[in-house]
């Protein structure tokens, strides 16, 4: 893990700037798509066990709505964006004009998860396109997946290929509420960029802080 | 009085992360939360109500990029730690049976990237460990795209297995 040891203060708010950007666009596109005041939070970077991990949502039980997507060109890594079932029924509730619809049905309605998965693809479009804008790389992201499930299942996947370097994870984490909602943390939704452990050279090339 | 005496040893849930092992006896039960392409191995002694549990992320130790490994992290590594613990709590693993659960594919992509097939990779090391070690197999609930929060009660011998959409099985 010699490159995680080698990361500066610098190199943090760097990687801070990158989730900064990223989540405030994907909250504007957010708001548009809702008509809805949406804020964030000043994004945090850190280094955490995998254990510690599962607490960044509620634990490894709690269920979430999950959109998960692998990021791949000059830059690899993975990215997460996970919302409590609550606020998830809430957006889409409003997208489909279906004020029944819940994701702890044990049917789903098709409508409202090509909903949720076409919100995953324009939020983690707009976070991506900030941070490929921002940094000069190139980065391809896969088609993004969608599980509602136990937030410790849905995290691991992101963690496998970093497993294999170290037992720690550097995330990058940015949380957005509804406005008037932000006092209750079981709202908020989060975006989590795990760069895989090869990648922050690249990223810190691109950004002249090498 | 006896009833007292029982009554105050009141039994304790242990909780195993993830990459992480441990062992209990009964009255206590042994339990791990979230699993998904990753996969828990339970290994017990029914004559001794002793059973231990590794939360395994990854199929085999050779893929590990580093200069010291965390054994419960890998099937090949992690397993064989957890028999060692279970020997020095004086199980002889001869004794041992096993039941695993998980090794989901929490998404489903048509990339080929073999981090997305880790599931089922997990759980054929998980079983040809167990051959090489020649601990039965009794019963395991793997595969799928759910997650799984177990808990193994070493009086029972039951493999409690939780997911969101059906609920709570016994194996």
């Amino acid at each position: 893990m010699s490159e995680v040891q080698k990361i500066t203060s610098l190199h943090l708010d760097v990687l801070k700037e990158i989730g900064n950007i990223g989540a405030a666009h994907a909250a504007t596109a957010l708001s548009s798509l809702l008509s809805r005041k949406i804020d964030m939070h000043v994004p945090k970077v850190e280094m955490v066990s995998f254990n510690d991990m599962m607490e960044l949502a509620g634990g490894a039980e709690t269920v979430v709505v999950g959109i998960f997507l692998r990021i791949e060109g000059d830059s690899e890594g993975s990215m997460f964006f996970i919302l409590p079932i609550e606020q998830a029924n809430r957006f889409i509730q409003s997208l489909i004009n279906d004020d029944q619809f819940s994701f702890s049905d044990n049917k789903l309605s098709e409508l409202g998860v090509s909903a949720m998965q076409e919100m995953g693809n324009i939020l983690s479009g707009s976070y991506l396109s900030a941070l490929s804008d921002f940094t000069g790389m190139k980065i391809y992201p896969t088609v993004p997946g969608l599980s509602v499930d136990m937030f410790g299942a849905i995290i691991s996947t992101g963690l496998i290929e970093i497993s294999e370097v170290s037992d720690q994870v550097i995330v990058i984490n940015t949380s957005i509420f509804e406005e008037g909602f932000d006092n209750r943390n079981e709202v908020h939704g989060h975006f989590f960029l795990l760069p895989d452990p090869d990648s922050f050279t690249s990223i810190f090339k691109a950004l002249g802080v090498a | 009085m006896l009833h007292k005496m029982i009554q105050t040893h009141t039994s304790q849930v242990i909780k195993v992360g993830i990459a992480q092992l441990d062992v209990v006896k009964m009255p206590d039960t042994i339990r791990t939360s979230g699993l998904g392409s990753c996969v828990g191995v339970v290994l017990y002694d029914e004559t001794k109500n002793i059973a231990g549990l590794v939360h395994i992320m990854l199929p085999d130790s050779s893929l590990a990029r580093t200069e010291t490994i965390n054994a419960a992290k890998f099937a090949n590594t992690g397993i064989k730690a957890l028999i060692e613990k279970l020997k020095l709590v004086g199980v002889q693993p001869f004794r041992l049976k096993a039941k695993i659960a998980g090794g989901a594919q929490m998404f489903k992509f048509s990339s080929e990237n073999d981090s997305m097939r880790i599931g089922p990779r997990n759980v054929e090391a998980v079983k040809r460990e167990l051959i090489k070690n020649n601990i039965p197999l009794i019963a395991e609930d793997t595969g799928g795209n759910s997650g799984r929060t177990i808990e193994f009660n070493p009086v029972t011998c039951r493999l409690s297995i939780r997911t969101v959409n059906q609920g709570v099985k016994d194996i």
